[in-house]
């Protein structure tokens, strides 16, 4: 089983479009919506949710205002700036508490308690490419990336269950905690950029992100006319990292409008045989790719942040 | 005045209204700090240019053992809720990705043997844009954590003035980093289904940091989710529309600031500057 991962540094370059139009050329295939802020790929492929589990990040502290002796120790070890003085008692902000349990260890009057934190939902879909792993982290929420973790060993399971050869993750942006999460042991990266300055600068970071992890990465531009002279610095600086450009795509408008009507990019027809060829450039980049452990540890495999 | 550019989904056109917006404040004479909270992906530098440039590196205290070996008790290792210590004979092992510096195993150690030492995960860069203070926090490449250096970012930046915070996109802890504190949030979107979707992640998010809300709509006539009903039934008022436009991709390619050359995206930001400053002198 092999898996591919879409990432892209920058916001917005469209991993989830083409993600949704890979899926149909792979089908049937595993997919796994990574990017559980804004998990958006289920918007592209609907399907019945055939399997949803809570998922719960860590612990939140609480303090109970009948034992508060308002001594204050919890609100001076907290590290998190997470504890308030209200006057008649101390209160955990749940959005800068970290579960850390450290009130509660310095409280002499056990006034402090734990709750699990259901911090959202984990589902499968029926999508009509094949199971769609994704998840719903609620709004303010902390440990995307282990979620991230959550969602791919679901998505892992569900392949090798239906003996699916492929799983395809649409990642998150940035280069932090959930971006390493999708990343950890993928047997291909593929980079979805585009050719403005902030889409440059972005990709250089992600590819230095990848090679930190020791990891065979692809770059594809996409919107590529909107700057003819950047898309060819964003080619020189992938050709320079000794990362190959699979294909560049036209910014078209009549991708948002057609996604706006369910549509995926394989019916915009300028589209259509450019998205072919680069997936089969991909594929051929990941069956040709030796499976290789890699060196630097990923301990995000086992944890997540 | 803190005012927090935000968004939820990515790509949806942050930098391009905060850098904009920050620059024609400065313009219309009023005192402006732009912050970029944006640490994982800090892209402002492009656009405004900053000069006279100072940066100061980020640490955070990470546990180590202040002696070469200890008891191995394993108390460190059973307290740690982020599973970033493993206690290995008379070793303490930490890794440094999944420590939250929370202190909790320096308590709990009987023999005291734990102690920390700064560990650095990013950079403050200050500088001017011409009339506009700058400052942008950038996480180091491989590091997972970007929140404590959106708080160090934050924290260096003048309390006076108006204070345009570059927010990272998402829903999550960074997103809540940067947007902490902010007197009020623009939500940037677009008409599509994924702008709506993770608009209405992001409003829930904001609201549950209390901020005041209001929208622009980028790409305004691209797509025809129902953006304009969701943010009206929500009572957030849409203080700007920015239509497509290729000219402003190009200068947008070119690293220049838009607002210079194109009247329409002059006149809607003047419109969110315009709402803005009416609220700043509401409360002032």
């Amino acid at each position: 089983m092999k898996t591919i991962a879409f990432i892209s540094g920058k916001g917005g370059t469209g991993k989830t479009s083409l993600v949704g139009a890979f899926a149909h050329l792979a089908a049937p295939v595993v997919l796994a919506d990574c990017d559980v802020d804004a998990a958006n790929l289920a918007l592209l492929l609907p399907g019945k949710v055939v399997y949803e589990e809570p998922f719960f990040a860590g612990e939140l502290a609480a303090i109970n205002p009948d034992r508060c002796a308002c001594c204050g120790l919890c609100a001076q070890a907290c590290r998190f700036d997470a504890i308030r003085d209200l006057g008649t008692t101390f209160a955990v902000d749940p959005l800068a508490c970290e579960g850390c349990r450290v009130c509660a260890h310095v409280c002499e009057f056990d006034a402090v308690e734990l709750m699990p934190n259901e911090a959202g939902v984990v589902q499968r879909i029926e999508s009509k490419c094949g199971p769609l792993v994704r998840a719903e982290l609620r709004p303010a929420q902390s440990n995307s990336g282990k979620m991230v973790t959550r969602v791919r060993t679901l998505a892992r399971e569900q392949a090798e269950a239906g003996g699916y050869g492929l799983v395809l993750l649409d990642g998150p942006p940035g280069i932090g905690c959930p971006v390493h999460a999708t990343l950890a042991n993928v047997d291909l990266a593929v980079v979805v950029t585009e050719p403005t300055p902030s889409g440059r600068h972005d990709l250089e970071r992600a590819l230095t992100l990848l090679d930190r992890f020791e990891l065979p990465g692809r770059v594809i531009v996409n919107k590529a006319d909107l700057s003819p002279s950047m898309t060819n610095r964003v080619t020189q600086l992938a050709v320079s990292r000794g990362i190959g450009v699979v294909g560049r795509l036209p910014f078209t408008e009549a991708a948002p409008w057609g996604l706006a009507q369910g549509r995926t990019l394989l019916d915009v027809e300028v589209l259509r045989h450019r998205l072919t060829d680069i997936w089969e450039r991909l594929t051929a980049a990941v069956e040709n790719q030796p499976r290789s452990a890699p060196s630097v540890p990923l301990v995000r495999d086992v944890a997540g942040c | 005045m803190r005012i927090a550019i935000a968004s939820g989904k990515g790509g949806t056109g942050k930098t391009l209204v905060a850098t904009n917006l920050a620059w024609m404040l400065a313009r219309d004479g009023v005192e402006t700090v732009y912050v970029d909270c944006d640490v994982e992906a800090p892209n402002g530098q492009l656009f405004l240019h900053p000069d006279h440039l100072v940066s100061e590196r980020v640490s955070q205290p990470l546990a180590a053992l202040s002696t070469p070996t200890c008891s191995g008790c394993g108390e460190c290792q059973r307290f740690c809720a982020f599973n970033a210590i493993l206690a290995l004979g008379d070793k303490v092992l930490v890794f440094p990705e999944l420590c939250h510096a929370c202190g909790g195993c320096m308590r709990v150690c009987p023999e005291g043997v734990l102690k920390e030492i700064p560990r650095e995960t990013g950079t403050v860069i200050m500088g001017r844009a011409r009339q506009v203070t700058f400052l942008a926090g950038r996480l180091d490449v491989g590091e997972p954590r970007a929140a404590p250096v959106i708080e160090a970012v934050l924290a260096a930046a003048p309390r006076t003035g108006v204070v345009v915070v570059d927010a990272p996109p998402g829903t999550s802890c960074s997103a809540v980093a940067a947007v902490r504190g902010a007197d009020h949030v623009v939500l940037v979107t677009e008409p599509t289904p994924f702008g709506l979707h993770d608009l209405e992640l992001a409003v829930e998010m904001c609201r549950s940091v209390g901020a005041r809300l209001s929208a622009v709509i980028n790409r305004s006539d691209l797509g025809d989710a129902p953006v304009r009903s969701y943010l009206l039934r929500e009572n957030i008022p849409i203080v700007a529309e920015i239509p497509f436009d290729r000219t402003l991709s190009t200068a947008y390619a070119a690293g220049e600031l838009a607002a210079r050359q194109s009247v329409p995206l002059r006149r809607e930001l003047g419109r969110l500057a315009e709402a803005l400053m009416a609220q700043h002198a509401e409360a002032a």
